[in-house]
């Protein structure tokens, strides 16, 4: 019977520990933490997190991050609804096979595209900008986010689309005023797996980008200043990246489950 | 206001869900369609509301081609089996809808909005979304949306048929009244025999994709034009059997016989039988006794239906009372021969029977 317990606790505790520690560091000095070992900060300190918070070349990271990862959940959304539509509504041509094709998209590692992505877009001049690190990135958010939002519509019966034309509704008033709030939940699912993917994403972002749009996970490796590596600062800034996706997680906690069932609950 | 349909027919790739069909629908009536599922109902109101396109033939209203005229154009209003209501709009705004798209001013639409759901005597829930209502309430809410806007057409898809029985009785028998005293066509899909003798009006009966009969229902249900037909409009199902009719007699393979009606000439027929004209029980002396082997006694509170194997066919008696059966028994049916439908081989009605005869209470064969 202990082990109903156990084995939960030991889950966790192995599965928080890195967090723990990264927080843990996040408030102790580069003096501590590269000398002896300490379980929790001797003297805790917030100049991680002051200099984080004051310095633009930290702050900056964040926000080009923030700016990139919104703009891509977006632009991802509002391109894969009507495509799920097509899918959830629509017999044509290919369908089922284009369906699928989506998802390959998915099953190239980054890498592949990282130097043509570079090429074309230092041609058309859009290195080093928000929307290049955005559009990059709809290469595998819109595929899921379609995947995930046919799942919600087929859910939806067909009927519903009709009875709105029978009271008069035309396609776009339908589509905006009752369908996309009818799917609601599966909108909120989409736009966080496209949120989570874009954040966690480093390759593209990196090579997309040098200084103006520099995402904060590409800031984050180059910690090694004239006095060595700042570890603390580190730390703080891991301890700060995990933030936003803990408050998405928040906002959909309850559909999350579904939306890995791609709605098909 | 008449809706007529001219040989319209649908297909989806190679299948034919429709074919071509011609039919002239009334106002001031319910007109029913008839059927089991995958019939063809549904596809053939989707064709009325305009919500497909017929692959040929025209249809008309009040004598106007609306043909290829979009859905929104027309002036339809339809209520579906699932209850389809907006789940975002509370049950005001559900109703209102129409009336909003088609900017009418907001103080009538309130009256109007009122007025209907007072009808449908949801009134107390007109501030809550309709995943909050019962099964009822919220096929309720759809009927309102339906009834609001004056509509020249109505089309109920088995609009009952996810209610469970009790409502079903209750929205039922308020149907008529709802839809009375309007002029406008009400086509009303069912797949029971039961809810369309209720209704009454007239009955198109549909079979793969046709309609095998259509007029007023008690015509179609007492006369059925074919085999087809009666095999629709009869629940449980009709019992048949391959019969021929020689020297004045019916005879069933050399071991039934029983004297053939006047009218019929010799020759090979099928025998249609209404499951109530087929009893345990012996009731009259010209009752043909039928022998027979028990599949399964149903005893459903004060009827029983009973299932057995007669003239090598599954056959179904439904009888009141308590008539408990082994499975495998051997036991004697007695059926009233003189309720029996004759279909030529072909299908076409021969006979059917005197609606006088025998002196049943019509009521009760119904019900």
């Amino acid at each position: 019977m202990r082990a109903k317990w156990l084995v939960p606790t030991l889950y966790i505790l192995f599965l928080m520990l890195p967090i723990y520690w990264l927080v843990s560091m996040s408030f102790k000095t580069t003096n501590e933490i590269l000398g002896n070992f300490t379980l929790w900060p001797q003297n805790p300190t917030l100049e991680n997190y002051r200099v984080i918070f004051t310095d633009p070349s930290w702050y900056m990271g964040y926000v080009n991050s923030i700016s990139y990862v919104t703009l891509n959940t977006i632009i991802s959304v509002s391109a894969a609804l009507p495509a799920a539509y097509a899918f959830s509504r629509y017999r044509f041509l290919g369908d089922k096979h284009l369906f699928f094709w989506l998802l390959t998209n998915r099953m190239a590692p980054a890498a592949v595209f990282a130097l043509p992505f570079f090429q074309l877009y230092s041609a058309v001049g859009l290195f080093d900008t928000h929307i290049a690190v955005a559009l990059a990135h709809t290469l595998f958010n819109v595929p899921l986010a379609v995947w995930i939002l046919e799942g919600f519509m087929s859910g939806v019966p067909r009927q519903l689309d009709e009875t709105a034309y029978i009271d008069g509704y035309s396609f776009p008033r339908f589509f905006i005023r009752i369908f996309i709030p009818t799917i609601k939940a599966g909108v909120g699912v989409a736009a966080f797996f496209c949120f989570m993917f874009s954040w966690v994403e480093l390759l593209l972002a990196k090579t997309l980008t040098a200084v103006a749009a520099k995402p904060i996970a590409a800031t984050m490796t180059k910690t090694a200043s004239s006095s060595g590596y700042e570890l603390g600062l580190l730390a703080a800034a891991g301890t700060l990246t995990i933030i936003p996706g803990a408050i998405v997680i928040w906002f959909v906690r309850n559909y999350i489950a579904k939306g890995f069932a791609l709605g098909r609950v | 206001m008449t809706l007529e349909l001219k040989q319209i027919a649908r297909t989806v790739g190679a299948e034919v869900w429709i074919h071509p069909t011609d039919l002239v629908l009334e106002p001031g009536r319910f007109n029913i369609l008839l059927g089991t599922t995958l019939a063809g109902k549904t596809t053939l109101m989707t064709l009325m509301a305009g919500l497909e396109k017929p692959s040929r033939g025209r249809i008309f209203f009040n004598g106007r081609d609306v043909t290829g005229e979009k859905v929104q154009k027309r002036n339809v209003s339809m209520v579906y089996q699932q209850f389809i209501n907006y789940p975002n709009f509370t049950v005001f705004e559900n109703i209102a809808s129409p009336l909003r798209v088609a900017r009418l001013p907001e103080a009538e639409i309130r009256a109007r909005v009122g007025r209907i759901a007072e009808l449908l005597r949801i009134t107390p829930m007109l501030d809550r979304l309709p995943g909050e209502l019962s099964g009822g309430q919220q096929q309720r809410c759809a009927m309102a949306r339906a009834l609001v806007k004056d509509s020249d057409l109505i089309l109920l898809d088995e609009p009952l048929a996810n209610l469970d029985f009790k409502l079903r009785e209750e929205l039922r028998e308020e149907l008529p009244r709802l839809f009375a005293e309007r002029d406008r066509v009400i086509v009303y899909a069912t797949t029971e025999p039961t809810e369309a003798l209720l209704l009454g009006g007239h009955t198109a009966t549909m079979h793969e994709g046709r309609v095998s009969d259509f007029g007023p229902t008690e015509r179609v249900y007492r006369q059925p034009k074919d085999l087809i037909t009666a095999r629709v409009f009869s629940e449980p199902p009709l019992n048949t059997a391959p019969i021929r009719i020689g020297n004045g007699e019916c005879d069933f393979a050399g071991s039934v016989r029983w004297p053939a009606p006047e009218a019929l000439g010799d020759g090979e027929y099928t025998l249609g039988l209404r499951p109530h004209h087929i009893s345990p029980i012996r009731k009259d002396e010209a009752d043909v006794a039928i022998e027979s082997t028990i599949k399964v006694a149903e005893i459903a509170g004060s009827e029983s239906i009973v299932h057995f194997i007669a003239f090598g066919e599954h056959w179904i008696s439904q009888e009141h009372g308590v008539h408990p059966f082994d499975p495998g028994q051997r036991t004697v049916m007695h059926a009233d021969m003189r309720r029996a439908f004759y279909f030529h081989s072909d299908g076409r009605l021969a006979l059917a029977p005197a609606s006088t005869a025998g002196g049943e209470p019509e009521a009760r064969e119904i019900a």
